[in-house]
């Protein structure tokens, strides 16, 4: 669903309804499935940086409210005013959804801390890239998870690549989770392609959270296939065709598939029909999507406070 | 002196390559301006040519950490080397405010004249298309208003050749910012190892005398394109092009308000306490007495960058806005 839901905004992008930068969660799909399925919905807080399809689809948010506001449209989840990179759905709690690399990393460790103060067993999920891993404002956020025990789980999702920059080429030590180590934090290297290994370690380490009110780092090792964001469109500069070709065959999709099949635990039609009715479903997503209408100019306005309007007028 | 066509991003290369080409001192570093060629691929070519062995440090990849790398520049700078430090979009360089206004602008002053910061730092600033609110800000505004940098907004491919190596050869902090809608604009260059704009002069970039439009970076093109319009109801409007906010070239300004008694700031900013506030301010002040009317003045409105392309339109100024604008000043 997430896959085809984004493969039909990668459609849109090309139609130009969808504009700006976006960037899809296609190949890192089992992370996100994994580790959401270990949490009690609507209790526990996720918050990730700009790849942030995916999150809010699992954790039961509007689907059509998704696409609309990556459409830009007065019925997507902020109106318009956020679009791919700003999806909130907080009633369901997923705090977005950021476009500054590393900048939501102290604000998942407020989220922790809010818990803590008020002594509910929320845990918090705060993702952020191998990139965003290097900065400053991470290790500041390590330093006070670990200082005040907050019950986040850092999740560094180690797809190889920080834009078309190679894991190598921006990081001195390329063993991601022992970032946690300097902080006392506990800290592992996990698989995030195969979605049955990621959902049991998920539920060994949020239990773990939850039970011992202790921060946790871990590094997914995962791929994206796609280009960084939708206007990348030349990824050779960065990485070869052969490599993304070995990497593609870690496909978990294809693996979950595989594995249904050869337990017999789905038939190959009943496989089929699913996808078929997945297809019905995003193309009726983006049906509605696309029929929301452009917010009105005076919504320009709306939102900046609170109690107040801003000065008006150019 | 050679002449071409070259647009606002070729030229703004050129120069970078000529002033690394002249002065083994400088060296350019930023995020993904290396291997990836820059996001706006102002850097383009740059690694292939000057990353030859192991140990080249001419164009540097830099991990995403503004306030890391904006700092290892500063120190590099104040032992006499010259950074290029490219943002990735001027939105980014918030998070190195504290290195670029506590630190840098500061080390000349503090060490008594001991020691300069020759660097520039360099980028888009300003809205894009819809790249919503944590990427389209216009700061220049922001660094104007601190004492010990110089800040530069250049409209034409001319100015962001001359200027850009202008600003490599100075030895102060410089932050030079470039409207992403400016670089596939073109114009005729003229090259050359000395070609420098110094920074503090204005230009009048086409000569009226009922009312003066002033501006800096794109907004001038809007300008330009309302003087045409005023031109076909009888109107002559003149366009000054600030291009250097600090130092500003008052002089230049207060000329064309002396002549043409009327005059409208537009810039993209923030219209609250944008540039723009200070160069009307300043003519009020200073011009009381030669104006037929109050400065008028057209600004991006005051609120977050919105993503849809409809709100984002409604932010920023255009040329009906500045129409609107003459309208009012009767
Ligand atoms: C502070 C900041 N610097 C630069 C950027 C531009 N940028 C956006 S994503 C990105 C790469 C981040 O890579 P990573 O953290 O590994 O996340 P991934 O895209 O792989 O999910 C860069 C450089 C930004 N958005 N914010
Ligand atoms: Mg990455």
């Amino acid at each position: 669903m997430i896959r085809r839901f984004e493969d039909k905004c990668n459609i849109a992008y090309r139609q130009g309804l969808v504009g700006g930068y976006m960037h899809v969660y296609i190949g890192m799909e089992a992370t996100a499935v994994g580790w959401n399925a270990a949490l009690k919905p609507g209790w526990d807080y996720v918050i990730t940086a700009y790849r942030d399809h995916a999150q809010p689809l699992i954790m039961g948010s509007d689907p059509v409210k998704v696409m609309a506001e990556i459409m830009g449209r007065s019925g997507g989840y902020s109106f318009g005013k956020g679009g791919s990179m700003h999806i909130y759905d907080i009633e369901n709690c997923f705090f977005g959804g950021w476009g500054i690399v590393g900048g939501h990393t102290p604000l998942g460790a407020g989220l922790a801390f809010a818990a803590k103060y008020r002594k509910e067993d929320r845990v918090t999920i705060c993702y952020l890239g191998d990139g965003a891993s290097n900065a400053g404002v991470f290790f500041e956020s390590l330093n006070m998870a670990a200082l005040w025990d907050l019950p986040v789980i850092f999740i560094i999702e180690n797809n190889e690549f920080a834009m078309g920059t190679r894991l190598e080429y921006h990081a001195a030590d390329t063993q991601l989770y022992k970032r946690g180590e300097p902080f006392g934090i506990k800290s592992e290297r996990l698989d995030g392609m195969d979605v049955l290994q990621v959902k049991a370690d998920a539920e060994r380490i949020v239990n773990w959270v939850r039970e011992n009110q202790k921060p946790y780092l871990v590094e997914v090792m995962n791929y994206r296939f796609a280009g960084h964001g939708a206007a990348d469109n030349d990824r050779q500069l960065y990485r070869t065709k052969e490599e993304e070709d070995e990497n593609t065959k870690r496909d978990p999709i294809a693996r979950l598939e595989k594995y249904l099949t050869e337990n017999n635990l789905m038939t190959a039609e009943k496989m089929e029909a699913i996808n078929v009715e997945i297809e019905e479903r995003v193309e009726a997503i983006y049906e509605e999507a696309v029929n929301s209408p452009h917010p009105e100019p005076h919504e320009v306005y709306a939102h900046v406070y609170s109690d107040m309007e801003p000065e008006k007028g150019h | 002196m050679p002449t071409q066509e070259l647009s606002y991003r070729d030229a703004l290369r050129m120069a970078l390559v000529e002033e690394i080409d002249r002065d083994q001192n400088v060296f350019v570093m930023g995020e993904d301006i290396g291997r990836y060629q820059g996001t706006f691929r102002v850097t383009e070519g740059l690694f292939q040519k000057y990353n030859v062995e192991q140990n080249d440090w001419r164009i540097i990849d830099t991990p995403i950490v503004e306030p890391g790398f904006t700092g290892i520049a500063i120190g590099a700078a104040m032992t006499g080397l010259r950074p290029v430090v490219e943002m990735m979009t001027m939105s980014f360089s918030i998070l190195a405010l504290d290195q670029i206004i506590n630190h840098a602008a500061k080390i000349h002053y503090m060490t008594g004249g001991q020691s300069t910061v020759p660097m520039v730092i360099r980028g888009p600033g300003g809205a894009a298309k819809q790249l919503s609110a944590q990427h389209s800000h216009s700061l220049e505004g922001w660094y104007a208003h601190c004492p010990g940098l110089k800040v530069v907004a250049p409209a034409t491919p001319q100015d962001a050749y001359s200027m850009f190596k202008q600003a490599v050869r100075d030895d102060n902090p410089v932050i030079f910012t470039e409207n992403p809608g400016l670089y596939t604009i073109k114009g005729e260059v003229t090259t050359g190892p000395d070609v420098l704009q110094p920074f503090g002069k204005a230009q009048v970039l086409r000569e009226g005398k009922d009312l003066s439009l002033v501006a800096y970076s794109r907004m001038v093109h809007v300008c330009l394109e309302v003087a045409d319009r005023l031109a076909e109801v009888g109107i002559s409007a003149e366009v000054v092009d600030v291009r250097s906010l600090l130092p500003l070239d008052t002089e230049t300004i207060y000329q064309s308000v002396r002549k043409t008694n009327r005059a409208i700031v537009v810039y993209e900013d923030w219209k609250s306490g944008g540039f723009g506030a200070e160069i009307a301010s300043r003519i009020s002040e200073d011009c009381f007495d030669d104006l037929d009317a109050p400065v008028g003045r057209v600004g991006g409105l005051n609120v977050p960058m919105p993503y849809s392309r409809v709100l984002e339109l409604e932010c920023i100024p255009n040329a009906d806005d500045v129409m609107a604008a003459v309208r009012k000043l009767g």
